[in-house]
């Protein structure tokens, strides 16, 4: 199944600035590519990946096919609580995978 | 309604009758053509008129940051940094990223906001063949910011799709 990774300090202190990598095992397959018997393999990428921090949306993005293969994200958020963060992958099959980090902060 | 002169039906020399022939010859002539279709994707200016809507453009507070000379097309490493304090008042809201060459023009779009801190991601990308890059960022305020790279690829991605 599909795996992903993710990457959150597990301690910050209030006001802080902490990098968030996330990576997801997607073949993301661009439906530009033939198959053996010269169809097209059908597309399949993720469109849509949100984190959210305590049910708060704090980081959003819309994926087209020009976006790499096991996604890889990196971007930042600002420590507020000790809290849940959650990490959710759409793809083209309407699958969401999803992931979560603690982070507790001081 | 008059039926079709009898000569339409006539066998051609495959067997097939006329009407059938002209038939297949259409739906391969359409066959033919998808791949023209595919090829017709908004310019790299029209894919960025979308997500501004056209706003004026300014450069600077954008920085795209790409490897001039790319090896591997299949997965290109990208930051973008922009210039903002990321308070409620003056914050980042969307970035996107498009290219001049590739099968579709946009390439992946972000969402920010206050709660990001900084304005700064990465991710990887493909590129079809060297080509420009260009990031665009919407402030909170509604203005455009743009910032352009040039990439040489050696090997390129999709490479299926170029033989």
């Amino acid at each position: 199944m599909t795996r992903a990774l993710v990457n959150v300090p597990k301690t910050a202190r209030a006001g802080d600035i902490v990098e968030i990598r996330a990576m997801i095992a997607h073949p993301m397959e661009t439906g530009y590519r033939q198959g053996p018997n010269g169809a097209m393999i059908p597309r399949n990428i993720i469109r849509r990946f949100v984190c959210t921090y305590d049910g708060a949306e704090v980081f959003a993005a819309d994926f087209h096919p020009a976006v790499s293969a096991n996604p890889y994200l990196a971007f930042s958020t600002r420590a507020t609580t000790s809290g849940t963060l959650t990490f959710a992958w759409t793809d083209d099959a309407g699958l969401t995978h999803t992931a979560s980090a603690e982070i507790v902060v001081t | 309604m008059v039926d079709a002169p009898a000569s339409c039906d006539v066998p051609t020399a495959s067997g097939l009758p006329r009407r059938a022939f002209l038939a297949a010859g259409a739906g391969a002539l359409t066959v033919c053509m998808l791949p023209l279709e595919a090829l017709a994707r908004p310019t790299l200016d029209e894919a960025i008129l979308t997500f501004t809507g056209g706003a004026p453009l300014h450069d600077g507070r954008v920085r795209l940051d790409l490897p001039p000379l790319v090896e591997n097309g299949n997965a290109v490493g990208v930051v973008i940094d922009v210039d903002s304090p990321m308070s409620e008042a003056d914050h980042v809201r969307r970035i996107a990223l498009f290219n001049e060459k590739n099968p579709e023009a946009e390439i992946i779009q972000f969402q920010l906001g206050p709660r990001a801190g900084r304005a700064r991601v990465a991710t990887r990308i493909r590129l079809a063949t060297s080509q420009t890059v260009v990031a665009v960022a919407q402030m909170s305020d509604g203005t455009f910011w743009v910032s352009r790279a040039g990439v040489i690829v050696t090997l390129a991605a999709c490479i299926e799709d170029l033989s």
